[in-house]
């Protein structure tokens, strides 16, 4: 049993296990699945998010709002110039992160993870990540074991809820357990991918929830975009040994801290920041 | 706070977009009552209260209850085709209301059976796909769709409750949670009793001969498995 970070930690120092391993073993035990099952349910889900990654990068789609749409064949074309400043696969990343929103926001299907508003970081990352260098649909499989993992943390500790804790605690949440997945991949350390997941976090700690018109749409696809970027860099961070100074469980509490005294203008109810400006509304009665 | 979760209480639901509280949750909402209903609905008026009427137009509120109403999951990409889908079988109508201090994203159902019977049925979207139905005809009832559900409206008479419970347990059925409500002007009591098994069809058959018992509805659990 684990409940925060330390704890997990210390049942991967004490048996010399990989995050992965005791996560997935602990899930073994709470739910009585065997781990074939477990990671053939993983598998149901990487099928949905890798459809949802590469549906709209290929085909136009509308939106419910209208208020996005085509970004991510904009980023793919961009990219296919080749003058980008972000290197080629952290392009097509974030191209994918928009294609997951797009996909969200056109009533396709998709996978929560942690929640629909920020579904396209995580797979987005992953799969280009393996695709980058070559690695096994296994591995993939295991960095999002290790992953949900961490997002359970925050989720048992805090929020992953907008309505709860804004931004921070969907795209920030969605960015720490990436990072903390990339590493893992990368053959890092459990300490490392907590590091990640810790600067992950506090790179966007106090981000605001602020949808146009009350809609899964904008700001929320361009910060999935740059959830992705968060997390890429918060990996590259860590796994260059920067440490993170404030311990991951305590970056969980602060992040929960600042998600409650955060004002209820700014939790997903439409009524702050981008949703508040005279563009934003005018969208909104638009859409009534 | 909510402890000891499973890696697929945050990695899931897979569900049609774009929110799990005005989309997947909506559709859950619809497929409760239409198990309350036992799967028997010729016309309803949703009645939409809340953030469901404020977003719910750019959230596909509207199709992913109807979908729920005719039994599809809140995965299954036929949700986005509800209305159509729903020409010539069920008759469907909106209505914009203030339900008062409901929860913000509160939809109220009102059905007609096909013999003409009138469910009148409430319930709120709690976010990340959760839902309540938190009204069944009247009667305040606390629903969440994660048990089997044996729901009994019965004469408010002594000895009904053990009579019931008593046919459970010769039907190997545990109960998990019980409540009951009553309404002292009509002498009518509702009886909700979640349980860890489906409750047998014989069983069912014995509660609805009771005296007592005016009618007995099922209801299945919603949550189920990620569909993948």
């Amino acid at each position: 049993m684990y409940s925060n970070g330390s704890e997990l930690l210390n049942l991967c120092d004490k048996d010399n296990l990989s995050l992965y391993q005791v996560i997935i073993n602990e899930e073994m035990k709470q739910t009585m699945m065997t781990k074939e099952a477990i990671l053939k349910k993983i598998d149901g889900i990487l099928e949905v998010m890798v459809h949802s990654v590469t549906y709209a990068m290929e085909h136009p789609v509308s939106t419910l709002g209208g208020l996005i749409g085509g970004e991510s064949k904009k980023l793919m074309q961009y990219r296919a110039v080749g003058e980008g400043l972000s290197d080629g696969w952290i392009l097509k990343a974030m191209a994918r992160a928009f294609s997951a929103l797009e996909h969200n926001g056109s009533m396709g299907r998709i996978c929560a993870a942690p929640t629909a508003g920020s579904c396209g970081i995580l797979p987005a990352a992953l799969i280009t990540m393996a695709e980058k260098y070559n690695l096994s649909r296994q591995l993939i499989l295991e960095g999002m074991v290790v992953a949900s993992g961490v997002g359970k943390i925050i989720s048992e500790n805090a929020t992953v809820a907008g309505a709860e804790g804004g931004c921070q605690a969907e795209c920030g949440s969605a960015a720490a357990m990436t990072a903390a997945a990339l590493v893992y991949m990368m053959g890092g350390s459990p300490k490392t991918s907590f590091d990640a997941a810790a600067i992950a976090l506090k790179n966007i700690m106090g981000l605001i929830c602020d949808p146009i018109a009350g809609l899964v749409e904008a700001p929320c696809a361009k910060r999935n975009a740059s959830g992705v970027v968060n997390a890429i860099t918060s990996a590259d961070m860590a796994l260059a040994g920067i440490q993170s100074i404030i311990p991951f469980d305590e970056v969980v509490e602060a992040m929960y801290t600042v998600g409650k005294n955060m004002h209820t203008d700014f939790k997903e109810t439409a009524r702050g920041g981008m949703a508040a400006t005279p563009t934003g509304r005018l969208l909104a009665d638009k859409l009534k | 706070m909510s402890k000891n979760l499973s890696i697929f209480d945050v990695l899931g639901p897979v569900m049609i977009g774009p929110s799990s509280s005005h989309t997947a949750g909506a559709a859950r909402l619809g497929k409760m009552a239409r198990y309350i209903c036992e799967e028997d609905i010729s016309s309803v008026e949703i009645q939409l209260h809340g953030s469901f009427k404020e977003t719910g137009k750019g959230h596909g509120t509207e199709m992913a209850l109807v979908a729920g109403l005719m039994g599809f999951e809140p995965d299954d990409e036929r949700l986005r085709k509800a209305m159509d889908l729903a020409q010539g079988t069920l008759a469907v109508s909106f209505k914009k209301v203030d339900l008062g201090y409901a929860h913000p994203n509160t939809a109220r159902f009102i059905i007609e059976k096909s013999d003409g019977v009138i469910m009148d049925i409430t319930g709120s979207s709690l976010g990340g796909g959760e839902v309540i139905i938190t009204n069944i005809n009247g009667f305040e009832v606390a629903l969440k769709g994660n048990y089997f559900t044996i729901i009994t409206k019965h004469f408010d008479k002594r000895g009904i409750i053990s009579q019931v419970t008593t046919l459970l347990s010769k039907g190997s059925v545990n109960i998990g949670n019980m409540k009951v409500s009553r309404n002292i002007h009509t002498q009518e009591a509702i009886m909700v009793i979640e349980t860890d098994e489906g409750v047998p069809t014989e069983i069912i058959k014995q509660i609805k001969g009771l005296n007592e018992m005016i009618g007995v509805m099922i209801v299945n659990p919603v949550r189920g498995e990620i569909h993948v």
